[in-house]
């Protein structure tokens, strides 16, 4: 008890409160005192996050012992967390946007009955506290819990309206994705407990370099226990090949969108991959996997976001996009590249969804952007905001994510040009399917019926102050990252998490561009970007509707290259039809008719023994004297 | 008399009154089979007494000679307890189906 991180727990327990009380009492409870309570708590946790972060700024990080969890043999594995500056910058990350999100849910699920927004918030509590667990988890297996956490929590949030059955499918296909991926996860600390015999982060991180330098662990070992763990990120930070989960993940009420896109859930792959960078730095063929994943998903979600017309599914596309280019920096070495764009990209994509949910609330659930436009005059909160986030995601200066984007595309040409001109390529996409988003939404003419027409109006101060919020957030965000060529000493964020990565740099050499390359890097992918928003701006700003299908490329991308079709073909139908095999079969055949022929089998004989007692007398009689002669024959012959 | 005559004799009584009773239909001849049956074994068991009395009289186990007789005098008296109980309910039997055929009683069947 000297010090004073020791007291962390409170953090995940005061959301765990919040969800038993609120779920205990969701038939009792009134929603302003829900809304109220739920999100006290987690404002709580933010405070608390808050007066941690300033300790571990000070130069304090903790490994707190609360008791033993697993104790076997020589395995010991303790109820542990673990606070320094890589879990600070996430608490905020999640409490911060995390509160934001519930003040906003209050106002935006209003319209629910009262046991649905006490079991909505209960759910988002629930999210919150496991997310907390696995930023807080001293090994991986704490982690592991409040890995399994947000998969269950997104479970339920998306299909929050489980009246719905598309809307259940699409939480069952989030769910299960999930599960292959955290399959990878456990055999990665299944192997790590076999080779290292500890999961504990600093035990693991300290003991791995002088195990590979004595040979005890191999080059493979750690390429296996990394590409495993990659599976397990990949799952759940949606990458190629198991990103598909996400953008259904839309099913869910829009506020969940954005708690699982920007402060929950999705960026727990890259907490984990940045949390074990030492293990990547020495496997460098993991590394150029999750480069080449990483950017391989960031081109293709781009892709596919140029064509879809479902205001949450292009946002879900830039998601998943946005997390390949964080993966590319994971795997470039950039860790710090990683972490900030996680941080930027929670302020701006929180912001751009809750906009969309805006947007949607007014026009009364409509989702469809070819139905909207000219919202501009109607909404402007929403509008000016929402105009910050599509500039900040599209990397214009001086708005945050210009600078982490700019880092990690640096980082990647310092690595290899090639992946920095694909890089660059993407965050081209990126600006045009925004503002393709953007104009069609509030610039042009109003497309829909006259009805919504009517119905348009600026949302409630609930919703708007959060806005607000997260859009100075999205502006200035980025300041804290300010590249060395711009303010020697800039890079607070690279000065603070440097203990956390100090391994890993200590065995990299720094890749150090010349101040000209690197103006002309920024120069190239900021005026590129540009000429791509001003295409899309002039090209979508007064938008018709037309009634023609896609044709040729269009069409591929507007289907998301068939990849659901494709998934589906290659596993969900091999899988139904043996399932339906085993269960016409084997299941009726078998099981049913072992089952039911034992019910058979005793039925017919007892049919068959009861014409034994027909009622003759001498019958009996005839039995009896048989039975007893055979008796006497058994105990005199045999 | 050597024993294997009264065994003989008890075998040729048991044996007619198990052939009585499968074969006859007439419930009171059946009860007398099984009279016959009983008397059997009874005899047995004073023949079996008096074979052993013989060589057990010099022991000091005077109560070999007479256990046995005493005992039939108890299966006797049981017998006679189940004739009146038996022949109380051929008489109900004959009351009922003014017969006393055993194969009236595949009524009970069901």
């Amino acid at each position: 008890m000297n010090n004073v991180l020791q007291m962390v727990w409170l953090i995940p327990v005061v959301p765990l409160l919040g969800f038993l009380i609120v779920g205990l009492g969701r038939n009792y409870m009134p929603k302003i005192m829900t809304g109220v309570f739920a999100s006290g708590t987690i404002l709580l946790a933010f405070l608390i996050s808050l007066y941690v972060f300033f300790n571990v700024k000070s130069g304090n990080t903790h490994v707190a012992h609360y008791f033993d969890f697993i104790n076997v043999a020589a395995l010991k594995i303790g109820f542990d967390f673990q606070v320094d500056q890589l879990t600070s910058v996430f608490l905020l990350i999640i409490t911060g946007v995390g509160f934001l999100i519930h003040v906003y849910s209050t106002a935006y699920m209003q319209e629910e009955e009262q046991k649905d927004f006490n079991r909505y918030f209960a759910y988002l509590n629930l999210f919150v506290f496991s997310m907390l667990l696995l930023v807080l988890g001293g090994n991986y297996v704490i982690m592991f819990i409040g890995w399994e956490g947000v998969g269950l929590c997104s479970y339920l949030l998306i299909g929050y309206w489980f009246k719905n059955t598309s809307y259940n499918n699409a939480a069952k296909k989030a769910f299960v994705m999930n599960r292959i991926g955290d399959l990878g996860f456990l055999l990665a600390v299944f192997w790590l407990i076999a080779k290292v015999g500890s999961v504990d982060f600093h035990t693991v991180f300290e003991t791995v370099p002088t195990l590979f330098a004595s040979g005890k662990i191999t080059i493979v070992d750690i390429t296996g226990i990394t590409l495993l763990l990659f599976v397990g990120a990949m799952g759940k930070s949606a990458q190629i090949p198991l990103y598909t989960w996400l953008p259904d993940a839309m099913a869910g009420p829009t506020p969940v969108s954005a708690l699982i896109h920007a402060a929950t859930m999705v960026t727990a792959g890259i907490y984990m991959i940045a949390r074990s960078n030492i293990l990547y730095t020495m496997a460098p063929v993991s590394q150029a996997v999750v480069a080449i994943v990483g950017l391989t998903t960031a081109i293709l979600a781009a892709t596919i976001a140029l064509k879809q017309n479902d205001i949450k599914k292009v946002l879900a596309y830039s998601t998943v996009s946005q997390l390949g280019y964080m993966f590319l920096a994971l795997g470039v070495g950039a860790y710090t590249g990683a972490v900030f764009h996680v941080m930027t990209h929670a302020f701006f994509k929180a912001l751009l969804f809750l906009g969309a949910g805006s947007v949607i609330h007014a026009m009364s659930g409509e989702q469809d952007i070819r139905n909207m436009g000219g919202l501009k005059k109607y909404m402007s909160i929403t509008h000016i905001t929402f105009l910050l986030a599509c500039l900040a995601i599209a990397g214009m200066p001086p708005f945050s994510g210009f600078f982490s984007k700019d880092e990690i595309l640096a980082a990647a040409y310092a690595r290899s040009p090639l992946l920095w001109v694909v890089g660059v390529g993407g965050a081209v996409m990126t600006a045009f399917y925004m503002f393709r988003l953007y104009a069609m939404t509030f610039l042009g003419k109003f497309r829909g019926t006259t009805e919504q027409e009517h119905h348009l109006h600026e949302s409630p101060a609930l919703i708007t102050i959060p806005l607000i919020v997260l859009a100075i957030l999205a502006v200035i965000g980025g300041w804290i990252g300010i590249p060395e060529i711009f303010m020697h000493g800039g890079h607070r964020l690279e000065a603070f998490l440097a203990p956390v990565f100090a391994q890993s740099n200590a065995l990299t050499e720094k890749h150090h561009l010349s101040h000209t390359t690197e103006y002309m890097l920024m120069g190239i992918s900021v005026g590129a970007a540009l000429v791509a928003l001003i295409f899309a701006w002039s090209k979508f700003n007064k938008y018709q509707k037309t009634t023609g299908e896609e044709t040729g490329l269009g069409k591929i991308l507007a289907n998301k290259w068939y990849v659901d079709e494709l998934y589906d073909t290659l596993i969900v139908k091999p899988v139904m039809a043996i399932s339906k095999y085993f269960n016409d079969i084997f299941e009726k055949k078998g099981i049913d008719g072992f089952v039911n022929g034992v019910g058979k089998a005793v039925n017919y004989s007892s049919r068959q023994i009861r014409l034994l007692q027909s009622g003759q007398v001498g019958a009996y009689v005839l039995m009896m004297v048989l039975g007893i002669l055979i008796f006497f024959i058994i105990q005199l012959f045999l | 008399m050597e024993i294997k005559w009264y065994i003989g004799l008890a075998l040729a009584l048991f044996c007619t009154g198990i052939v009585g009773v499968l074969t006859r239909r007439n419930s009171i001849i059946i009860f007398m089979c099984i009279e016959l049956m009983l008397n059997a074994v009874n005899l047995l068991l004073v023949a079996f007494s008096k074979m052993h009395a013989a060589s057990a009289l010099g022991q000091t186990m005077p109560n070999v000679v007479s256990d046995a007789q005493i005992f039939v005098f108890f299966i006797m008296v049981v017998a006679a307890a189940e004739v009146s109980v038996g022949l109380a309910i051929i008489v109900m039997l004959y009351r009922n189906t003014h017969s006393v055929d055993v194969n009236f009683l595949n009524r009970l069947k069901n």
